[in-house]
């Protein structure tokens, strides 16, 4: 199928991606970079959290909880204080990620085994370290009052926390796969738009639309090196996600790799599809960022959920193919998915990448 | 589709004809504006045919629609006995073209830059490299073949460009200002290569600005405003003006 006059436009297409180190770079360090970026607010700061204690009851009990939390990795105490009116002021001031009030009833409470009010109170605007504050409390002071209460009947202390701020949450699995779903189509699509626009400035393109190659098979000689190098790309980054972020990855490998192929495929072809319509690879970059980055960030259900948005937003999620990948990539490293759960999914994905691909070929013949 | 039709009789089977490229009526506007207004001529194979005209004439856009880069709004043509609005596929490969600007790729090397447009007409390694070295007396390629494009001198690259357009070997040769910016001598090398092309049966279509390159062409087409304003041999034409340059009968018939 593939004719020997691809070979050559293939070829070239290597050297140029060879004499341009720079550009490998950018794209190679922009993922390291953006789950860095990422990556730090959700995961680094999940210890050493700081909390600031306000120890109304002074007591063995309360003293004993405050010296659980401090031998804890998760956190720093890093304030105590007894003016709980003060609490406010530590977060707006960003001392404190979370605070523990224990109130002055606090040992007598526990002695009764009836339930005591706990006071915790977390900063929802990072909602990861939030959940991870409300669990982690919640886990210390069952096993705590356990101890203490050897009846167990129900456990005495019950947490009352109250989220400021922020009342979604989002974990970090959720936003790791969602980082590489956003970054393979952003890249996709602006390395073969450019690289075609690129060709136009340059007044190449002519020169290749003189000779006798085919409109398909200047697209595929596009496409194949960008669709090699965009796998590369998302091997690094998935790789990366997996040992540094611990994304768990309960499917299987051979599964994400081949599917990511086919998601790199669909994002290469929305780029070729932009690339017939622009002149200039300034255009053609502000497109595929348009294009992909708004679309894949609030329409894929990789920070609102889909059911949630209004109908007609539903529909255009429908074509977004992150929306899809999301899906796969969550699947398969989440939930150990394989293709008996998520053949539809991928046959609706390379169905939009079929479509987008069918209609660059055929406005490359039209643009004549 | 029917415009190719027009005019059978006059177009006749291309194959049988001495002609090379034949042109009816053809004309191509941009919204309202007229680049080409209803133009007809003819190249016989083998000849070097000279497209003269002021910026903006159209040549350019006449060469375009000759090659298959752009539909014209209306007329016919051939060009290697095959029509210029349907046959476009097979006309390709039996062209070469050099465009007006210089368009090949500034980060591969000379040689890269011959082994992909040989490649892409077909050639593999081998037949490149001889080529290459048939080609290499008349345009020194083996001196650059392992610079970088971009850092060539402008003749250089000319000859370069050329040396891309002429691997294949077509039969018809499309040259679009070809020596624009190049000093005197490159100039003389450069036609005096075209001439050794058409000596060996290829024909020629080249447009220029140079007024002395005019003498280097059988014939001449000087275009005006999208229309061609005479067509016909040097000397004929300087006989039918009673002037001795070229340059003062192109002036003569555009200030016309
Ligand atoms: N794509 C286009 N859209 C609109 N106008 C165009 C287009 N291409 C060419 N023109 C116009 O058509 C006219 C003829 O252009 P063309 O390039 O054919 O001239 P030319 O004879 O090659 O001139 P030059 O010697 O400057 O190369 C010019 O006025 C040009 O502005
Ligand atoms: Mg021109």
């Amino acid at each position: 199928m593939i004719s020997t006059r691809i070979l050559p436009l293939m070829r070239k297409e290597f050297i140029h991606i060879r004499r341009d180190p720079r550009s490998l770079l950018i794209l190679f360090l922009m993922p390291l970079l953006m789950m860095f970026i990422f990556g730090y607010a959700i995961n680094m700061d999940l210890k050493h959290i700081r909390l600031g204690i306000c120890d109304l009851s002074r007591t063995p009990a309360s003293r004993d909880m405050i010296e659980a939390l401090k031998a804890s990795p998760y956190f720093d105490v890093v304030v105590r204080y007894d003016n709980p009116g003060r609490t406010e002021k530590l977060f707006k001031k960003r001392l404190v990620r979370a605070v523990v009030i224990f109130d002055t009833d606090f040992e007598r409470a526990l002695e009764r085994s009836a339930v005591t009010p706990l006071g915790v109170i977390a900063d929802g605007t990072d909602a990861n370290s939030a959940t991870l504050v409300q669990n982690y409390l919640e886990g210390l002071f069952m096993g705590r009052s356990l101890e203490i209460s050897s009846a167990g009947q129900e456990p005495p202390i019950r947490i009352k926390a109250r989220m400021l701020y922020n009342p979604d949450m989002e974990s970090a699995h959720f936003i790791v796969p969602g980082i590489v779903a956003l970054l393979l189509i952003m890249i996709g699509a602006l390395l073969t738009s450019v690289t075609i626009a690129r060709e136009k400035e340059a007044g190449t393109m002519e020169q290749i639309l003189v000779t006798p190659i085919r409109p398909y098979e200047v697209v595929l000689g596009k496409a194949i090196p960008y669709l090699v190098l965009g796998f590369g790309i998302a091997v690094f980054i998935m790789i990366f996600g997996h040992v540094w972020f611990e994304v768990p990855m309960r499917g299987a490998w051979s599964w994400l790799l081949l599917f990511c192929v086919v998601y790199i495929f669909t994002a290469l072809a929305i780029g070729l599809l932009i690339s017939t319509v622009v002149a200039t690879q300034q255009v053609a970059m502000m497109l595929s960022l348009v294009a992909t980055l708004l679309p894949s960030v609030m329409l894929s259900g990789f920070v609102f959920p889909i059911a949630s948005m209004p109908q007609p937003l539903q529909w255009i999620s429908k074509v977004v193919p992150a929306t899809y990948f999301l899906i796969i990539i969550r699947g398969i490293m989440l939930k150990g998915n394989g293709l008996a759960e998520l053949w539809p999914v991928v046959a609706a994905m390379s169905g939009i990448g079929v479509f987008f691909i069918a209609v660059a070929v055929k406005r490359f013949k039209l643009k004549l | 589709m029917g415009r190719s039709a027009e005019n059978p009789a006059a177009l006749g089977n291309a194959a049988a004809l001495p002609y090379a490229v034949t042109v009816r009526g053809l004309t191509r506007r941009f919204g309202d504006f007229v680049a080409v207004d209803n133009i007809s001529f003819d190249v016989r194979q083998g000849e070097i045919f000279g497209f003269l005209g002021a910026n903006g004439a159209g040549k350019t856009t006449t060469i375009r629609m000759l090659i298959g880069l752009l539909k014209p709004s209306s007329g016919s043509g051939r060009v290697g006995g095959y029509d210029i609005n349907r046959e476009q596929e097979k006309i390709k490969p039996r062209i070469g073209y050099m465009s007006q600007r210089f368009s090949l790729y500034d980060d591969l090397t000379a040689g890269e830059n011959l082994a992909f447009f040989g490649g892409v007409y077909g050639l593999n390694r081998d037949q490149v490299a001889g080529r290459i070295a048939e080609l290499d007396s008349a345009l020194l390629l083996s001196a650059i073949a392992d610079r970088m494009t971009a850092s060539l001198p402008l003749g250089f690259k000319q000859r370069l460009a050329l040396a891309c357009a002429i691997l294949h070997r077509p039969p018809i040769l499309f040259l679009d200002e070809p020596t624009g910016g190049v000093d005197p001598i490159a100039r003389r090398y450069f036609w005096d290569l075209i001439s050794a092309l058409a000596a060996d049966g290829t024909t020629v279509f080249v447009t220029t600005h140079y007024m002395e390159e005019a003498e280097y062409c059988h014939r001449l087409s000087i275009m005006y405003k999208g229309r061609i304003a005479e067509v016909d041999s040097p000397p004929a034409i300087k006989k039918k003006y009673r002037m001795t340059s070229i340059e003062d009968i192109f002036i003569h018939l555009v200030d016309r």
